[in-house]
This record gives structure tokens, sequence and C-alpha cells, in this order.
């Protein structure tokens, strides 16, 4: 049962004549059914036509199946809002219509989400906006009115080292009502330098998406890439990747993990975990020279092999990493003053993460059973599976522990694959992309689900393509877990998701 | 807090020792380029073919600008006569946009420190305000780490603070996108005379793989006038460190 979309798995490609093109009925009606029935929006994204734009949506099957689904339908000036039903769309239907200048009818909050240039020529709907006089932020926000009621704006530029965005809290004394979070000021134009390429540059755009996640979005590239090339990756460098990944996931936990100690005042986990985190970067500095991962990943394969010696190496620093992050972690759970803090402080209920779409570890931790490694299983991890923890606390201790959980989940995968290191090459010659093809590629970055689709026009160019970074799903997340909330407990919150602010701006 | 106290011991003291020892790098660490032109073939330039930026001279003598290098290595991967590569010197950044070119046979200098009063002002106490204006959050990251135990970047009198009003200067990340360019004018008003400004990582000193994007403005250079350039994509922890204390005049070769 796939409602009328096109079933396929994760990593493959497909001619985009197999793309039913449904009517607008048969499409809107699809999503809306297809959601009620379990299923889950990855992408949905539009093409700009003459007049109005092509849709396309990408869906996730409920789990178990591995199947994802794609359909599409042409629009005129408008197309129907679905948003109101199905929170999840929110933001995707903002960005259609800013991307392709057409109008989601019925939207319920009907404004820009990054304040960037369409894609297509022409001006939008916000005009003073997306031209010349670009001012992300410049915009109307939820207001709450009455006694006592008083604004808080923040941003774009923060107290500490980090990317620019702009919160607005509506607070009653220090009770957070409401947290509306306006963005656009990293956009970069990625997805418009995307049509007509790929280019040389790609590759190093790709990894900087979000520079924290150059190994997950750099992965999801390269299966794009390979699928649409039709070349296959060795088992040594999918391998590689692999752990690549997961060193990502390790660097950025634990860094949180730390971050999280700080802002709850408990200095030692907050030393040592800053300290600790440099230490992962630099096992994926051993792989390839760059801490991010810079180099690493490359359309049919690696650029670096990983040799006896680096496997040695990583093989003591990983028994060292795992007995000292062990050890600064776990004094968290036995401190009372810091359990006090995380226990029952940004809650996102279980009921509310599943219609705004959440994924990663902020979904594990409010109970929704979802990762891309088991679900839409892709290079190594078809092979060797890492178990999903999930937690039903959905506060920020829930996302803390989900965090330390999948700490402790990726060091055993890592302490297997340095033991089972496959012979073989470890980058095979890229070929040219076929034409008139569609490739998706999902992977499990460490803040959740990565999607990339890419549409190949007659030539073989990307006539689009589209990036999801896990953050365009989880910032609404974080709104949602300031309800009520005292402000102070914003950094906190705040930390406990620590988002991307390019990933979403692109 | 018994457990808190034996972890403390056992975590240990793990300050590098820079610049007083040097710091030990991953093999595979690409820093300063090392140009050797008399392994070319005559005419061949496949090097800055293959490099998507523009970073090395297409004819006349062989330079490589740091500026706009990614550290990438697509470059040595294609010279057939190892004429390029990369070495494990760290030491790159420098105070103005030209003197990042490098070029076969000559030796890289990198920054010398401010000067005069600049220096009495700064040279024992310097508060940074940084601002990410389209930073991709890895040279932020890697700014960041400065400030943890590891480095301490605070035993050097540098500190990066919370407020424009309380800093001595910028620290710029970033290709400088158009939705933050006002905020990054606004922060460096604000900040009371007389000012640095840093820029940190390929994007923030040319754009970086966003160059000539129309939503960047290719970097801070042009925006805001800028007294120190560290390069990398993003700049290793040290060589941002190594240029802060080259800035002061903690290190003077």
């Amino acid at each position: 049962m796939s409602f009328g979309m096109k079933a396929f798995y994760n990593s493959t490609s497909f001619l985009r004549s197999e793309i039913p093109l449904q009517s607008n009925d048969a499409f809107f009606q699809g999503m809306q059914d297809s959601i009620s029935a379990g299923w889950r929006v990855c992408s949905y994204f539009g093409i700009p036509a003459e007049e109005g734009a092509t849709l396309y949506c990408v869906m996730s099957s409920r789990g178990g199946s591995g199947i994802l689904g794609i359909a599409s339908t042409e629009v005129s000036r408008s197309f129907q809002s679905l948003a109101a039903r199905c929170p999840q769309l929110d933001m995707f239907e903002r960005e259609i219509a800013e991307q392709c200048l057409i109008r989601p009818e019925g939207h319920p909050w009907f404004k820009p989400v990054r304040f960037q240039k369409p894609l297509g020529p022409g001006t939008g709907f916000w005009s003073e906006t997306d031209g010349a006089g670009l001012l992300p932020a410049v915009t109307d926000f939820y207001q709450v009115e009455g006694d006592e009621i008083h604004e808080v704006a923040v941003g774009p530029v923060h107290a500490g080292i980090i990317e620019p965005g702009h919160f607005r809290f509506q607070c009653h004394g220090e009770e957070v009502f409401h947290l509306e979070i306006a963005h656009g000021f990293q956009h970069r134009g990625i997805e418009r330098a995307m049509i007509g390429t790929p280019t040389p540059r790609t590759m190093h755009m790709m990894e900087t998406i979000a520079g924290d996640t150059t190994v997950g979005h750099g992965q999801a590239y390269c299966m794009n890439m390979e699928a649409l090339a039709r070349i296959y990756t060795s088992p040594r460098a999918e391998t590689v990747r692999g752990m690549a990944l997961e060193l990502e996931r390790l660097a950025n936990h634990i860094g949180d993990l730390g971050a999280i100690a700080g802002d709850v005042g408990y200095l030692p986990t907050a030393s040592f975990c800053g300290r600790i985190r440099g230490d992962f970067l630099n096992m994926t500095a051993l792989l390839c020279g760059s801490r991010f991962g810079r180099g690493l990943l490359r359309p049919g394969g690696v650029g670096y092999d990983c040799d006896a010696a680096i496997v040695e190496e990583m093989g003591k620093r990983l028994q060292n990493g795992r007995k000292e992050v062990t050890q600064a972690v776990e004094l968290l759970w036995s401190t009372p003053s810091v359990m006090a803090r995380l226990e029952e402080t940004g809650t996102v209920s279980e009921a509310d993460a599943r219609e705004i779409g959440l994924v990663g570890p902020a979904a594990r931790a409010s109970g929704l059973n979802r990762d891309i490694r088991r679900d839409h299983p892709f290079g190594i991890f078809r092979m060797s599976q890492i178990p999903v923890i999930t937690c039903t606390g959905c506060d920020v201790y829930a996302r803390t522990m989900a965090r330390w959980l999948e700490v402790e989940r990726s060091l055993d995968f890592l302490d297997e694959q340095i033991r089972h290191l496959p012979r073989g090459g470890f980058r095979a010659e890229m070929k040219t992309l076929a034409a008139d093809r569609c490739a998706v590629a999902l992977t499990e970055g460490w803040r959740g689900e990565i999607c990339h689709v890419a549409l190949t026009d007659e030539r073989g160019d990307f006539e689009r393509y589209k990036i999801v970074d896990p953050s365009f799903h989880n910032w609404s997340g974080l709104a949602l877990a300031l309800r009520n909330q005292q402000i102070s407990d914003f950094p906190l919150c705040n930390k406990s998701f620590n988002l991307s602010y390019c990933g979403f701006d692109l | 807090m018994l457990k808190a106290i034996l972890a403390r011991f056992r975590q240990g003291h793990r300050t590098i020792k820079y610049p007083d020892a040097p710091q030990p790098l991953p093999p595979r660490f690409r820093g300063l380029p090392l140009l050797d032109a008399s392994r070319c073939d005559a005419g061949c330039r496949a090097c800055a073919a293959a490099c998507p930026y523009g970073a090395i001279s297409e004819s006349g003598p062989l330079k490589l600008d740091m500026g706009m290098c990614l550290f990438c290595g697509e470059c040595t991967a294609v010279c057939q006569h190892n004429a390029i590569s990369f070495t494990q010197d760290a030491r790159l950044a420098s105070r103005t946009r030209d003197a990042l070119t490098v070029a076969a046979a000559e030796e890289y200098r990198p920054a010398k420190a401010l000067e005069g009063k600049l220096l009495r002002l700064f040279g024992r106490s310097l508060k940074l305000r940084e601002v990410s204006a389209g930073g991709c959050n890895a040279c932020e990251a890697d700014t960041n780490v400065l400030s943890t135990i590891g480095w301490d970047l605070g035993r050097f009198g540098i500190q990066f603070v919370a407020s424009p009003r309380h800093a001595d200067g910028m620290f710029v990340t970033g290709p400088v996108s158009e939705n933050m360019r006002l905020a990054l004018l606004d922060t460096y008003v604000a900040i009371p005379e007389p000012k640095l400004v840093i820029v940190a990582g390929a994007c923030a000193i040319n754009g970086g793989p966003f160059k000539d994007h129309s939503e960047v403005h290719n970097g801070a250079d042009g925006v805001v006038p800028v007294d120190l350039y560290i390069p990398g994509c993003p700049p290793s922890p040290l060589t941002i460190l190594d240029g802060l204390l080259r800035l002061v005049g903690r290190i003077q070769d």
C-alpha cells in the first residue's frame, strides 16, 4: 500500500518518468491519507515552472518495510495547504512558497522561511523582503497580549561562539507562553547554486551545508552521485564512511553532553567532555587529516584509505576515549542537582513529536522509534546494525540520556568495525550521471534524518537538488519545548536539541 | 562529590604546552603548502586546473593563495611530480591579504605582532566578539575549542566575550551572507575604538565554497577593515591560536 506513490528503497535511482504525476486532488488526498496511516514526510519541494510549479513529495513508510514513496503534481499559482491538519508540512509549504513563488492556500501562518531569493525569476509574496531590501526576521511575530505580558527578543548575534538566529519569546514574568524562531541569517544560496551542477566545487559545498555534519551530508551526496552514475562503492569504503559517521556522532554528542552540563552549572563534566570531544574529532583527523572529515568522503568511495597503522592507533584511542567519557558522563546521573535541572524540563510529548515530524535523538527521546540506519539502511548499516535506542521521558533528561546511549552504541559499532575492516579498493572511478533520473538518499546524521533528492535533466545535470537537514524538522520541537518553561531554561533546552542554523538556512 | 574529585584526579591536567612546546598534528594534516617549481614539467599547471577556486597561479611563477585554498588536496592528487604538498606546519595566519600567497622557493612568514599603541593596549588583554556570518559551524566549533581546558585560551589574556561593548575586536567566520551583513556591521560599529578585526576560515577571507554566490559577500574583507587573516577550511585550532598569539606578540620568530 503506497497511496499511489512510486515505492522504492533508499539510495537508489529511477527514471523520472516513473514518478507518478497525479492530479492535484489525488496528490493532496494521498499525502493526507498516508500521513494518517503513519507515513512521514522526508522531503516536499517544488521546481518552478513558467506558470506555477511541479511539486514532489518523498515519504517514508511506517517502519519495517524500508519502503519510501514519491509522487508529484503540477500546480499553478497556488496550491492546497495541508499544514493546519499536518503540522509537519508547515515549514515545507512556506519554503515552497518562497522558492517557487506559489501560494499555499489556507496556510495558518504564512511567512517567509529564509528571506531568500526565489529559485527562478520573479518577485515573491514578500516583495520588499525577497529582493535587494532583504531583511531577515523583519516580519510579524505571533504576539500574546494581556496584563504583564512582555516580549523578549534575542539574536541574531548570540552571546557565545554560535551561529545566528532570532528568537522571540512571549513571556508572563519568567514563564514563556510562546516562542517563535526566525531563520534565514545563514542563507548561502546552496540549492540555487546546485541547479545545473555538479561541478568540482559541489562536494565542498555538501561538506559545508552544516560543517559539524560534514560526513552525514557528504554521505547522502555521495550516495546520490553513485546511484546516478550507477557505480558501486567497495565494502571497505563503506566501512570507513560508516566509521566516520559514527565518529561525527560521538564527537557532537559528547560535546553536547558537556555543554548541557555547563548550562546547568556542573563544571566537571563540562570541562572533561569539552576536551574529550576533541579527542574524537582528532580520530576523524587520523583518517583524513581534517577534524571534521573534510576530504574523506568522495563519490565512488573515500579519499583516504584506512591503513593498518591507523586501525591500531584508532583502537587504542577508542579504548581510552570510552573510559574517559564514561567516567565524565556518569557523574551527571549521580549528581542530584544536575538531575533536578534536567528532569521535566523542556518536554515535547510523543504526540506532538509525531505531529511535527521530529527526527533523530530528539524524536527518540520522545519515544518515537525511528532511525534511518535501521529503517532505511544504507552503506555499511545494511550489513552491520546499530540498535536503536528510545527514551520515554520526552524532556531534557531524556534527550541527554538518548545522546549518551547512542554514544555507547556508536563506540560498540566502531570497536567491531575496526576489527573487521574489509579488504579491497577504497575508491571507484566516478562516471557521468545518467540523464532524466531521480535519486533519493537518506542518512542518519547525528542530529537525525538527512534527505537529499537529486533530479537530473536531459544532459545529466541537476535540474533540482533538494536538501533537508534534520534541523528543518526539529526547530519547531525546540519552540514547543519552551512552552510554559522558565525563560532561563532556554539555553538548556536549546543545547539538548543543538540544532543547525546553516543546515536550516542552507 | 567524592566521585567528582576522583574523576578530576583521573582526568589529570590536559592543557597543551603550545607555544612552549610544539603541538603534534595528525600525520595526514594539511598545513602550509610547499611548492617546488623545479619539479614541474614546462607548461604544466594541472594543479591550477584542478583547483575549483583558482587558488593556484595559472601562469608565471608557481604560487598558491591560501586565502582561497580549502586545503582539500585536489591539486596534490593530480600533480605527477610532487611539486605541491601540504606540510605539517600550522602557522598560517597573516596580517595582510596579499601575504597569504605562498610562492615556490620563498619562505612563508606568518603574522607579525601589532605595533605601538595597539600592542600596548591589547598585548596582555584581548577581548573578542565572535560573529558567524554564514559560517557552517566548523570554524565556530574549532574556535570554541580554544576555550576548553585542552587549549585554555584565557591563560594568554585572550577571551571571547558576550557583548561588542566589552570587546576590543571582532572575530568573523563565514562568507558574510547578505542576510547577516547588517548585523555584522552593527556589531562592528558597537565595538569601541580602537578595534581589531580578525577573519578566520576560507569563507570569511574569500567566500570559501560559496564564493561568488549572489547571496554572500565573498568574506568580510571589503565589508570591514581586516587586521588578521587565518586561513583554512576550517583552520585548525592550532592555526587560530598561533595567529592570535602572534598578533598579540606572544610568539615572535
